[in-house]
């Protein structure tokens, strides 16, 4: 095993990482805000992804012009979701959340199947997105390298909202204590449903990058990154923005290692091995890597 | 300022306010005193918008309502920009925002940058632990330096109307005195205050006028000066025979 070959699967890891960080904050800023497990969460990746298919291929829109505006659709899905399915279950027991998300996780997947059909489609860059590049021992295509600059930069930004914004910080008020951002004049519904855009734009763009990955798209694809990214978020302590984004890079790098690393035969286990890592992390730090304890809102 | 006009409240299946009035004029200092589950909270959460009453109306009249406006009616995230902030029961610090962000949130409603930055300065100078922390988080100030935040948040929204709910809950009789000398001094420059407390006796000698609430029901009201001999209060809530 070469340096080189190491140090490509640590670059795919990055990658990888990348996105289960963009779908993990989402699910950690949404559980953080109303307690809420949102399993339709994953589905925004493939909605996502199909956004970026039809605007690229099917409108023939560059690439500039069709990244922003899979962020903003991301948004307005999301928004729709939370004032369509959760909204009207604000109060409710933390239970009744989890189930209504597994239904509009199914209905998305149903959806999808009925308006698409599961068949498979490719999803092809534009050329120069595809060109490979060459620096030191490692290559990527240059997708890759707009994956991880990209993912950066909307990370921090995000940071950035949420710590020196007024939106920011209604948003971390509204967390701690809904009742008491109320009587500070912070309107929570708009609060809430910033959360839930911000939360879909960055899962749809992780959407455009898995398509972009990996080449191939279906009504289904959402499952598995949405199922490893809300293992990523609790990792890394749900509820903490940092926390989702170590996770996602811990998770992305280590499954990506275990498969390149060891011998072939134990690549199938990998699913297995990010849910053992899950259950060792919490055996160790019941509240993840950066998580407080969080008392449960009725 | 405040017109409270026979109010029910229940909170799930309990009706804990049974027809409540009280009203509070401007300038006043106005203390609520009773009994554990009185309704004491309920009240207040009820006139900041987290309870809705089931009947009856609460008026208020304010520099920012036109005339007397019914309130009862009103969300909670409208009432702070109505000119009435309430400190609630148990403090309310955001313990994850720093002590600056705890009190630039209660100025989250305005927009006058000049204004906030004097009050910023005027809470610093009525409590300056909290200038000299303020880079700390809400959560790691003791019990006592979190109320003064709390208060100092409040007055961060400018109200002509301040609730406060057990503000010496918990804390020593030294920083007692003197947060109740703050509030002499908060309404001195001119806020009106509503005091829930159990410390009665401290509420008694701080107060204009005080309400005495049982179970739902106002059971007394009248002069501080006088309720503080009546033989009743003195039985029930000053310990005394
Ligand atoms: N969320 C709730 N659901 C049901 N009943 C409630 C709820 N909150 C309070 N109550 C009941 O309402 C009554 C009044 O409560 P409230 O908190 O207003 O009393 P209080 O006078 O402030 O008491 P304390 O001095 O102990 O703070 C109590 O009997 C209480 O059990
Ligand atoms: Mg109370």
């Amino acid at each position: 095993m070469s340096g080189g070959y190491i140090a490509q699967q640590i670059v795919n890891g990055l990658i990888l990482g990348s996105m289960y960080a963009l779908v993990a904050i989402g699910f950690s800023m949404i559980y953080g805000i109303i307690r809420l497990i949102n399993f339709a969460h994953g589905e925004i990746i493939m909605i996502g992804a199909f956004l970026t298919l039809g605007l690229l291929q099917k409108l023939q829109l560059p690439f500039p012009v069709a990244a922003p505006l899979v962020l903003i659709a991301g948004a307005v899905v999301g928004i729709i979701i939370e004032k369509g399915a959760f909204r009207p279950m604000r109060g409710a027991p933390q239970v009744t959340g989890f189930i209504a998300s597994l239904g509009v996780s199914i209905m998305l997947q149903n959806l999808g199947i009925l308006l698409l059909t599961a068949q498979p489609r490719n999803f092809t860059f534009p050329d120069y997105l595809q060109s490979v590049v060459q620096i030191g021992l490692v290559s990527f295509r240059t997708i890759d390298g707009v994956i991880m600059a990209s993912a950066l930069v909307l990370m921090g930004g995000l940071l950035f909202l949420v710590h020196k914004t007024r939106l920011g910080m209604a948003m971390r008020a509204t967390a701690e204590n809904i009742d008491v951002a109320r009587l500070m004049g912070i309107n929570i519904n708009r609060t809430i449903m910033a959360t839930f855009a911000i939360g879909s734009a960055l899962a749809a763009i992780a959407g455009l990058m898995w398509g972009g990955k990996f080449g191939q798209i279906d009504p289904l694809l959402g499952f598995v990154p949405g199922l490893k990214s809300f293992v990523a978020a609790v990792i890394g302590g749900v509820g903490s923005i940092p926390g989702a984004i170590l996770g996602g890079y811990i998770l992305g790098l280590s499954e990506v290692l275990f498969v390149g690393l060891l011998p072939p035969i134990y690549s199938a286990f990998r699913d297995a091995f990010v849910f053992s890592t899950l259950i060792l992390i919490l055996l160790v730090l019941p509240n993840g890597i950066l998580g407080k304890k969080m008392e449960d809102r009725a | 300022m405040l017109k409270i006009d026979d109010i029910h409240v229940y909170r799930g299946r309990t009706h804990v306010l049974k027809g409540v009035s009280l009203h509070v004029q401007q300038g006043e200092i106005v203390s609520l005193i009773g009994g554990n589950g009185a309704g004491k909270t309920t009240i207040l959460r009820t006139i900041s918008g987290l309870l809705r009453p089931s009947r009856g109306k609460i008026f208020l009249k304010t520099s920012k309502t036109s005339g007397e406006t019914d309130i009862s009616r009103v969300p909670a995230e409208t009432i702070t920009g109505l000119g009435v902030t309430h400190c609630p029961e148990g403090r309310g610090i955001f313990s994850q925002l720093s002590v600056k962000e705890n009190l630039m949130i209660g100025a989250y409603l305005r927009k006058d940058k000049e204004g906030i930055a004097d009050d910023y300065a005027r809470v610093c100078a009525l409590f300056p632990i909290l200038g000299s922390r303020s880079r700390q988080t809400g959560g790691s100030l003791s019990g006592g330096e979190q109320e003064m935040l709390a208060v100092g948040r409040a007055l961060m929204s400018r109200p002509e109307l301040l609730t406060l709910d057990e503000p010496s809950l918990g804390l020593g009789p030294i920083i007692v005195d003197n947060l109740f000398s703050v509030l002499a001094e908060i309404n001195r420059q001119g806020v009106t205050l509503l005091l829930v407390e159990q410390n009665a006796i401290k509420a008694l000698k701080l107060s204009h006028r005080t309400y005495v609430l049982e179970t739902g029901r106002m059971a007394l009201s009248g002069l501080s000066a006088a309720l503080i001999d009546n033989e009743k209060v003195k039985k029930a809530y000053l310990g005394g025979t």
